[in-house]
């Protein structure tokens, strides 16, 4: 701890920080452009000036970068010195010589860091008398507007974009007064984390296009407390909603989970909610005739009464996509034995082998913070930049971690970001990314391993062996694999802090039990060592964490008879099965009922449908793939007749006069009585939170009075939430809000994003509150470790057939986002890879349209497209993009036209 | 049997009389206010705006009458007809001119006393009834203020009593045959006129009521006909303490040339008009002060004048 | 309680003094043009909308009684989709006008608009947008913001310099 004066008063403040974090961190005022928390100084704009004086006698002083000088004990500055105001002021004054006359029409006005900097340091007349400076703008993508005029040249999007999330496509262009900050010409940013650039951008540069389309400005949106629906990373958001409608998604800090940071399909996947696909009231399918007719909600429940009155009857399909308590109260409804989690069979022993391992071995799954902090990784066959983008992010910090130990030793301060760049140059930590197909993180990484699923799991294991005697080795490896294999269990001991991170889309199981027998190995040799699991969607570990059955089980029990109701809740099944097997368990169930928010081949087939509240509507707990539950809260109360899952299925059992229904009313209740049934999610209990009102609006929220006058003179009350402590009010407590029920950050004088400041108990740390979420998973302290045994032979191709594996994708590859019209455009067309070398043995080149046959089934057709880089043998299938049909992933498919 | 009719008339005329008498001087007041205060007043309605009053009496006729739920509610509708009632029984003995009156009682001036003291149960109870705070403090200031006045008011009228040897109104007129009362009680005429406005919660003594604190006090919850009562019940009694001015002080209906009627209803409209000047001009007492007023300076006068005329009634005979 | 008697003799006299009510509506009163009444959305000297649908005006009132939604033409410019005052709530403070950064909301010295039914006075944005510029006569926010918009492009603001070549390397 080192005491600084600032302006005569002592503090006590963290050693090693810069004086603008520390100042920050006690509250005071300073403005700033070009630091950031997660992009530390470069000290280019000048703007955090303060006297730096060299003892209490010095009276004169000199002026200092706050962010470029380092905290030292007994410092003495002044941030309030007439002469270091005046200095600020004057920088302001000359970043605004070329700002333009916008603000009213920039997107970014009333949450402008650029506005609130202005109005600190009291800049409010233009002096400059000559012409402003212009630009011609670049078309970025369906996502971000660009409007060069505002710039004023901080570099904080080259260094988020370039730096931080490893883009390449965008730099800054040009010379003196005329630099540029696009791309080399007008075209979609690649880079799958651009929308930062939005909150990054200190001004109104980059903003959101999605947002463009409906506007509305930050303080008009009623915020809540949200979770990202779209992977199991269970990244914090704030959607914001206005006249009904939701208008766009932003970042809410969680120092453990995401950050300052959200990827595109987070941010802009949103639009789901306001699709014309969303189901917005009840339906009923007539018999015989496809005939849809929107029903009442009293009628629908009177429909589906007798076919769930006797619960035998009956089998509940719950989802990795719905809450805890939306699934729970589908298991209340038709008790623990035919409640199935609606995961396909090698679905759910994927994700329960994933909970079993991070929950019985010593190596325990970590935050994305913790991932960020580790300084070497293994990635082990999956495609994290698709699957679960933040942990890529979190990769290519980690990365970066290591060669910083080399400027450490030179004695550069870790923020000082330019000085710490240009010491590490382009070295990089140790990464092994080991995957079927090529990857994203490749760029960053120091080996790249491009094998069948079995080859990735074999090559964990030699590593594991490699790294601990102990953990039994693979045999017969070539002697690439071994050497590759040593040196990388070499600079895993290196390392202080290895990573190993796995995931199961590519369907092996081999794969994570490698994994954690690499991670364990790690472990035996006391590093502190992490293994992250990527699952598919965002509550994928929570349902894992329950006792549900797999859809296997439903399908028998339908078939054999024993049931005749099948309750479906938000899920598709099509997603999860061949489409054949999933119309014919719709078909031999004698009533099918649907409970979802978007149409989809399920719902269609469903004789009752019942309206669904999507996520940001919703209010629940998810279980993200650190075994974090996470709760969120419904931004605004859906029209019509949509409510959440489970309290649909409350009616239902009130319909079915169960007596659960009557103890029910609110989420709290439905909470306790799952944590009573349910040990493993004990820890939800913790989530519930009771007293005051929080508002979801903005003290500024403006048109009360006039937004619904045109339907109805007197202004209706507003509704009541009877599952949170929050409120559909700009009234009520604002303060030291518990974080996880935090809508938005405001604070005065701070409107933009940069607000969470001064919510946090030190700049970039944890909020005053601490971290929102309840870990439920904690590695078993044991000091033995019962290593997986069971190593797969190594691939061997088969002649005319071919191992399918997935090719993840960001956009497209998830049910919901690819709903929002910015993420359709970014969707890539759908295709079946195949290394050039076996679409030559086929006859058949990039374009040909290939036929594709499962054992027994209706053949798929699908264009070919050549992956170079993909192992011949092997083909890749761009599993759950709109359009390609679901196909269980490592099955093997056989040449055209045979069977 | 024309006795009979005859009474019959006059108590059908009384009533008749004094009811239009109070809707007149809603009209009159609001008139006579907005001409002390450069304005026009009410001008629409009607020529010079005179069916004014009937339109109020529409709309409060025709407003919706409610009685809060935390009301007593049986008390909360008695209230109002309470000072309306009394009001009315004490024109009873009101002579307006020789023959023309409802009851001649010779303890008239008594019963006058009897009905203002029994008015101001009206006050109290709609401020009780009412079981709101303002109200309630509203209905103790008028308890307070009228027990108290009435002490005042009782006392200067002794030398009228004394003078005129009667208890009698008829009598106390015909008493002033030779000079009025206002010259020898001139003390007394101005302890009752202070005494009187008290009584009738007229402004400058409107502390019951007092909006700018009480938010209208005991007639806070009142709305509709109830509060229109004693809106009627409040302009009958300045008609009554302007008739009663002009029995006990001014010679009733004693003048030349004009029929007796006519001088007593130009007297009383004078007295009227005078009322309403105060009300232009005099803002509202503390209640302190009204107090202190009363008690300090109302109570040795009237006692002094008592004093005086019965030395001067015993000396003269 | 010569006060007193002064005072009733001062009102008594004012009696005869001139009456100053305006006997509206026979004869009315001078209304300055800043006079607060009924709020106009205006026109830019070029008659295209004045208002960026900003929502500043909304954000500012006092009342809440302004809604708006903005959206924007083919070529970037501008305006509000619905914009909606709720006059039976409004207090004509002109807070609006005040926020206003394009001169496009203004009060004006009308404040005949009673109405019988109180949805009457919800205006919608046909009500309240007139065809002239109002007060300020000059006033083009278009002409002094830097975006481009259609008949404008960048650089051709006043007070602006053409687009910068990026690809220059002059010094």
């Amino acid at each position: 701890m080192a005491t600084i004066y600032v302006d005569g008063t002592p503090h006590e403040v963290e050693e090693g920080q810069n004086l603008l974090q520390a100042c920050l961190s006690l509250g005071y005022d300073l403005p700033y452009f070009c630091w950031h928390p997660a992009l530390h100084s470069v000290g280019a704009c000048r703007q955090c000036a303060v006297k730096q004086f060299k003892d209490e006698r010095d009276a004169r002083g000199r002026i200092v970068m706050a962010c470029m000088t380092p905290v030292a004990d007994g410092i003495r500055i002044s941030i309030d010195d007439p002469e270091a105001r005046e200095f600020r002021k004057s920088v302001i004054e000359w970043l605004m010589t070329n700002h333009p006359h916008d603000c009213p029409i920039c997107d970014e006005g009333g949450s402008c860091h650029l506005q609130d900097m202005t109005v600190m340091t009291g800049h409010a007349h233009r002096r400059f008398r000559y012409k402003k400076r212009t630009y011609r703008n670049q078309c970025l993508g369906p996502f971000l507007n660009h409007e060069m005029n505002r710039c004023i040249q901080c570099y904080r999007c080259v260094r988020f974009y370039r730096d931080y999330a490893g883009g390449r496509d965008f730099d800054v262009l040009g010379s003196r007064n005329r630099v540029y900050f696009g791309r080399h010409e007008d075209g979609v940013l690649e880079n799958e984390f651009s929308g930062n650039l939005a909150e990054i951008c200190p001004t109104g540069v980059f903003t959101d296009k999605t947002l463009k389309k409906h506007y509305t400005r930050k303080w008009d949106l009623q915020w809540s407390p949200s979770i990202c629906p779209h992977c199991a990373v269970g990244c914090n958001v704030s959607p914001g909603e206005r006249y009904g409608s939701l208008r766009c998604v932003v970042n809410r800090y969680n120092d453990a989970v995401n950050g300052y940071v959200l990827c595109d399909r987070g941010r802009f996947g949103y639009e789901y909610v306001n699709s014309e696909k969303r189901i917005r009231g009840p339906l009923a399918r007539g018999a015989g005739e496809n005939a849809v007719e929107a029903v009442s909600k009293g009628t629908a429940l009177e429909r589906i009464r007798p076919w769930i009155s006797e619960p035998e009857r009956v089998v509940g399909i719950g989802s990795p996509r719905a809450s805890l308590e939306s699934n729970f109260a589908l298991r209340a409804l038709v008790g623990p034995e035919r409640f199935v989690a609606g995961m396909s069979d090698p679905e759910l022993r994927l994700a329960r082998r994933a909970v079993s391992i991070l929950r019985d071995g010593p190596a325990a799954p970590p935050s994305v913070a913790e991932i960020e902090a580790c300084d070497a990784v293994v990635v082990l066959g999956e495609d994290l930049t698709n699957s679960a983008p933040r942990l890529a992010l979190a990769v290519r910090q980690a990365v970066r971690r290591q060669p910083t130990e080399k400027a450490a030793r030179f004695k550069i301060p870790a923020w000082d970001a330019a000085a710490v760049a240009y010491c590490c140059q382009n070295e990089k930590g140790p990464l092994l990314v080991a995957t079927p197909a090529p990857d994203r993180l490749d760029d960053a990484a120091t080996w790249t391993r491009r094998a069948a699923p079995d080859d990735v799991a074999r090559l964990g294991f030699a590593i594991a062996h490699a790294v601990c005697s102990a953990s039994p080795a693979p045999d017969a490896m070539s002697e690439a694999d071994r050497s590759l294999a040593e040196e990388v269990a070499r600079a895993l001991k290196d390392a202080k802090r290895p990573a190993v991170l796995t995931g199961v889309s590519c369907g092996s199981e081999d794969v994570l039990r490698a994994a954690a027998n690499l991670a364990w190995a790690l472990r035996a040799e006391g590093k502190d060592a992490r293994l992250s699991i990527a699952l598919p969607e965002c509550n994928s570990m929570g349902l894992a964490l329950m006792d549900g059955g797999s859809l296997d089980q439903a399908i028998e029990a339908v078939e054999n008879g024993s049931a005749q109701t099948l309750v479906v809740l938000e899920n598709d099944l099509f997603r999860r099965m061949e489409k054949t097997k999933a119309e014919r368990l719709l078909e031999s169930a004698q009533h099918a009922i649907a409970i979802d928010c978007v149409e989809n081949p399920t719902t269609a087939r469903a004789e009752i449908v019942l309206p669904a509240a999507a996520l940001y509507e919703a209010s629940g707990t998810v279980v993200n793939n650190e075994g974090r539950a996470q709760r969120f809260d419904r931004c605004y109360v859906a029209e019509d007749n949509i409510q959440d899952g489970w309290r649909w299925l409350i009616d239902a059992m009130s319909a079915a006069r169960r007596s659960e229904a009557k103890d029910w009313t609110s989420l709290d209740d439905v909470r306790a009585a799952m944590t009573e049934a349910l040990p493993a999610l004990a820890g939800v209990a913790q989530l519930r939170v009771e007293g005051g009102k929080i508002p979801r609006q903005p003290h500024r929220y403006s048109g009360r009075t006039a937004m619904r006058a045109h339907i109805d003179m007197s202004e209706p009350t507003p509704p009541e939430d009877a599952d949170s402590p929050l409120a559909f009010s700009m009234e009520g407590y604002s303060g030291a809000e518990p974080p996880a029920l935090q809508p938005f950050f405001w604070s005065p004088g701070w409107n933009s994003p940069s607000a969470v400041n001064k919510h946090q108990r030190e700049i970039g740390g944890a909020l005053r509150g601490g971290s929102p979420g309840i870990r439920l998973i904690e590695a078993a302290p044991s000091e033995k470790i019962v290593w997986f045994e069971e190593i797969p032979q190594a691939f061997s191709r088969r002649p005319d057939e071919w191992l399918l594996v997935p090719l993840s994708r960001i956009f497209g590859g998830e049910e919901l986002s690819v709903l929002s019209p910015a993420v359709a455009e970014r969707v890539a067309a759908a295709c079946i890879a195949m290394n050039p070398k076996d679409a030559e043995a086929l006859g058949l080149k990039a374009g040909d349209e290939a036929e594709i046959r499962l054992g027994g089934t209706e053949p798929i057709r699908q264009p070919l497209a050549d992956m170079k880089e993909l192992p011949e043998g092997v083909a890749g299938w761009p599993s759950g993009l709109p359009g390609v049909e679901w196909v269980e992933m490592l099955s093997w498919i056989g040449r055209k036209g045979t069977d | 049997m024309r006795e009979i009719v005859f009474h019959l008339l006059v108590v059908v005329c009384v009533l008749g009389g004094t009811l239009s008498m109070a809707g007149a001087l809603i009209w009159l007041e609001r008139r006579l206010l907005a001409l002390w205060q450069d304005r026009y007043g009410p001008n629409r309605v009607g020529p010079f705006g005179l069916f004014q009053p009937v339109a109020d009496a529409i709309k409060i006729f025709t407003k919706e009458d409610w009685i809060p739920p935390f009301a007593d509610r049986a008390v909360f509708v008695a209230a109002p007809a309470v000072i309306v009632v009394t009001v009315l029984m004490s024109f009873a003995v009101v002579p307006f001119a020789p023959g023309v009156w409802v009851a001649d009682l010779n303890v008239g001036l008594l019963f006058l006393f009897g009905m203002s003291s029994l008015g101001a149960y009206s006050l109290i109870l709609a401020g009780w009834a009412s079981n709101n705070k303002y109200s309630l403090i509203g209905g103790l200031r008028a308890a307070a203020q009228t027990i108290s006045y009435e002490v005042f008011m009782g006392l200067s009228l002794m030398g009228v009593v004394m003078l005129a040897g009667s208890f009698s109104l008829r009598a106390i007129v015909e008493a002033q045959q030779g000079v009025w009362f206002c010259v020898t009680q001139f003390p007394a005429l101005v302890v009752f006129l202070i005494a009187g406005l008290a009584e009738t919660h007229r402004l400058p003594f409107d502390m019951p009521e007092a909006e700018s604190e009480l938010v209208a006090g005991f007639h806070s919850e009142y709305s509709g006909m109830k509060f229109g009562m004693f809106f009627v019940g409040e302009y009958l009694a300045i008609t009554l303490l302007s008739a009663l001015a002009t029995v006990l002080f001014f010679g009733g209906w004693l003048g030349p040339v004009l029929p007796p009627l006519v001088w007593f209803v130009l007297k009383t409209g004078a007295l009227i008009c005078g009322i309403i000047l105060l009300r232009a001009s005099l803002p509202r007492l503390r209640f302190d002060q009204l107090m202190s007023l009363g008690w300090k300076i109302l109570l040795p006068v009237a006692l002094l004048n008592i004093v005086v005329t019965g030395a001067i009634a015993l000396l003269g005979k | 309680m010569l006060s007193a008697l002064k005072t009733i003799w001062l009102v008594l006299r004012h009696m005869f003094h001139r009456r100053v009510t305006v006997q509206y509506p026979e004869t009315s009163n001078y209304l300055a043009p800043r006079y607060r009444g009924r709020i106009v959305l205006t026109r830019d000297p070029d008659g295209e909308e004045r208002c960026v649908a900003c929502y500043l005006c909304a954000a500012v009132c006092p009342v809440d009684c302004i809604s708006l939604q903005a959206t924007e033409d083919e070529h970037g410019r501008r305006y509000p989709e619905f914009f909606r005052i709720n006059f039976s709530r409004c207090i004509f403070c002109g807070f609006c006008e005040e926020a206003c950064p394009t001169y496009s909301i203004q009060l004006t010295p009308d404040n005949e608009m009673s109405e019988y039914k109180r949805k009457n006075l919800v205006y919608e944005k046909d009500d309240l947008l007139i065809s002239g510029p109002g007060k300020y006569h000059d006033y083009n926010f278009y002409r002094v913001a830097g975006l481009a918009i259609q008949g404008k492009d960048k650089g051709e603001a006043e007070n602006e310099e053409p687009p910068v070549d990026v690809r220059s390397l002059l010094p």
